[in-house]
């Protein structure tokens, strides 16, 4: 069985700006991960059964919209669920600095801001993927 | 010719090996590479060997003359400037129509509408979709009542201040809507000019604000050129955007070559459907990415110029002037800026301006310095503004007309770019069309690998990101930001409700079955639209109403 680190990457909401999702999904699977990459406007319960699907390890949302805080406790709610807890989301895009302690209260540890460089997100997903066994 | 070529070689060749040489050996050059910001190499010196193949009067010629290379306008900006057009929108159409009013009392001399996802969209706020997403990226229109509010006290009729809609696949709607308050405003039809964006080709390709599936979405944007020159002849139909592309990663030449390919592609469709090419390009206008490689944008719009020209003449057999001149506005680019130390953004916009400004753009939008952050402040807004007025009242350049031409790095680079977007129309053209490449994912798959491939050089530390990949601050301050709460999507509700509450729902369901019969025949949409938002119809019900008979795009993402 395969130990690479499985990720979903989705773009929650109605924005359709893509190059972020799209770079960090094909830098991630240049770093070894399998990376499925759900296409636009998905809602929170559709990234949700994508990832239980797909046995993911961690769940990327791609965020620039300003929506983030009706996204994001929605996303963590039906992961607690579905029995996902262990499932660690990251959130990439703009998110204004009040709200990062929030969704550090929710769970979300991983909050990358524009200009984060590409290894620092890899060595994150490395360093805080649930063990695959 | 041939000795013509064989002495400037002989010259250059002196020069490297007598000048150049012994002056490398005592100090070399920087490591490089020295590439463009698309990547595209440059040479260390060019002379006039490097414009030899270039004819003065065949290839660049005077301003006002084909091909325009050096501009439409024979007096360049001497005689009107550049019109200073800054997009705003956000939260109610209150709050927005008040940042319009504080843009025109600061100087601005045009509006642009920046509109909401869902509006965007073309869902209401009471879609599960718009959750979250109401009055953040722009202002929410849901209905007739909004676009009054949009607009009050603003006179739509007056030439001075004209307005350009960001609206894509809404934008019959929103043009129908516009329309109608113009015309509650007394003004005629005939007079009013504006511009909407309605260029649904480049969302396939960048933006992905898309509803319906490319053709009936192509069959929308002819009903406008038709309605238009019939009904609304001065309104610019189609604003053919480059930005976007650009922003989602393109080099340049790829933003240059699509863009005009999307061009093409409009026009053909236009003569499909039986008008007469000089009857509607005319209204054609385009819109550009302004980014950071100076003259590399520069030869970009003086490039797009000639061929535009070119191909309206010999492709379409084009015989007024007017459809062979390129007009454009131009936005300095949103992904060059960063949110570490924000305030080098004006630096960087300020440079984009002048680039945008020596390439003769006809309109400009610089961006504001927290943009990388939210949207903007009023404060920030205003310098972004401030900066258009000092290049064009204290540094000069407005004084000629395209000062950079005869440059021979200028003239050179024009070239090059030129050569390349001929060579992309080929495949284009090749694969059957813009429509049918879009269909195959090829400028989809071109955006993004030239995307991933400057994300790696910017990690492998080739290009230099001030602030962000070199020159990092630790000890930064946060910058006071534009939060955008919640009261919008809440106002917006509640007014929606009370609007279903009063309307005649009766004239609007019989408007939106008009509006669905139209579209599965081949009457022309924009009069059943504007019935439709007589009776008060929504975005979200007319864009509906289209989905049902058309149904909605979905497309295979690439990677």
């Amino acid at each position: 069985m395969s130990q690479k680190i499985r990720v979903v990457i989705a773009k929650p909401g109605l924005d359709g700006h893509d190059r972020g999702a799209k770079v960090i999904a094909r830098a991630l699977r240049d770093a070894g991960m399998e990376v499925i990459y759900t296409g636009l406007r998905q809602t929170p319960e559709q990234i949700v059964s994508a990832a239980l699907q797909e046995d993911a390890d961690v769940i990327g949302l791609s965020i620039l919209s300003g929506a983030h805080m009706h996204i994001c406790p929605r996303v963590m709610e039906l992961l607690k669920e579905k029995g996902l807890d262990d499932v660690q989301v990251v959130i990439g895009g703009i998110i204004p600095d009040v709200d990062i302690p929030k969704l550090n209260g929710m769970g979300i540890k991983g909050i990358f801001l524009p200009g984060t460089p590409m290894q620092q997100i890899i060595d994150f997903i490395n360093g805080h993927a649930r063990a695959r066994v | 010719m041939k000795s013509v070529i064989d002495r400037a070689a002989t010259r250059k060749a002196r020069w490297e090996r007598e000048v150049l040489e012994p002056a490398l050996k005592k100090s070399p050059e920087r490591k490089g590479p020295f590439t463009t910001i698309s990547g595209r190499p440059i040479e260390r010196l060019y002379t006039s060997d490097d414009v030899e193949g270039i004819d003065y009067d065949r290839d660049v010629a005077n301003p006002g003359e084909f091909p325009y290379t050096r501009g439409i306008h024979p007096s360049g900006y001497r005689g009107k400037l550049w019109t200073m057009r800054q997009f705003a929108g956000f939260g109610t159409p209150e709050e927005t129509n008040q940042r319009y009013k504080d843009l025109i009392a600061a100087g601005g001399t045009g509006l642009s509408v920046a509109f909401d996802l869902p509006t965007l969209m073309g869902r209401d706020p009471d879609h599960p979709l718009s959750l979250g997403e109401v009055g953040k990226c722009g202002v929410s229109i849901v209905s007739l009542q909004d676009m009054e509010r949009l607009f009050d006290g603003i006179p739509l009729d007056d030439p001075k201040i004209t307005t350009s809609m960001t609206i894509n696949s809404p934008a019959p709607m929103i043009f129908a809507m516009y329309l109608v308050v113009a015309e509650r405003h007394g003004a005629d039809w005939k007079k009013i000019s504006g511009t909407i964006q309605n260029d649904i080709l480049k969302e396939f390709i960048a933006q992905k604000e898309y509803i319906f599936p490319p053709r009936q979405s192509m069959r929308l944007i002819t009903d406008i050129f038709a309605f238009c020159s019939n009904e609304v002849p001065k309104w610019n139909t189609i604003s053919v955007s480059g930005y976007h592309i650009r922003e989602a990663g393109s080099t340049s030449l790829q933003e240059l070559a699509f863009t005009l390919r999307d061009g093409l592609e409009y026009v053909q469709y236009g003569v499909d459907a039986g008008l007469d090419v000089d009857d509607f390009v005319p209204r054609i206008s385009f819109f550009f990415n302004s980014h950071s490689d100076f003259f590399e944008e520069i030869a970009k719009y003086r490039a797009a110029r000639k061929l535009w020209a070119e191909a309206m003449k010999n492709r379409f057999g084009a015989k007024s002037p007017r459809s062979w001149q390129l007009r454009f506005h131009t936005q300095t680019a949103g992904v060059s800026l960063t949110a570490q130390q924000p305030y080098n953004n004006v630096v960087r916009t300020a440079l984009q301006a002048l680039a945008a400004v020596l390439g003769g753009t006809n309109s400009l939008h610089t961006n504001s310095l927290d943009e990388a952050l939210a949207l903007p402040t009023k404060e920030a807004a205003t310098i972004a503004l401030r900066t258009q007025q000092i290049i064009a009242h204290e540094s000069g350049v407005a004084n000629i007309v395209d000062p950079l031409g005869g440059s021979y790095f200028v003239e050179k680079l024009t070239r090059d770019m030129e050569e390349g977007t001929l060579k992309y129309w080929e495949t284009i053209d090749r694969m059957g069309g813009m429509v049918e490449a879009i269909e195959r994912g090829y400028p989809q798959k071109e955006v993004a690998e030239a995307s991933y491939q400057f994300q790696q050089a910017v990690e492998r530390r080739e290009k230099v990101i001030v602030g962000v990949n070199d020159f990092v601050q630790t000890d930064e301050k946060p910058i006071e930001i534009l939060y955008i709460d919640e009261s919008t999507a809440a106002r917006q509700l509640e007014r929606l409700a009370d609007l279903k509450r009063s309307r005649d729902n009766d004239q609007v369901r019989r408007t939106l079955d008009a509006l669905k019969a139209g579209a599965r025949g081949t009457a022309n949409t924009m009069p059943l639209l504007l019935d439709c938002v007589r009776a008060y119809a929504t975005v979200g019900e007319m864009c509906d109403a289209l989905r049902e008979v058309w149904g909605e795009y979905e497309e295979v993402p690439i990677i």
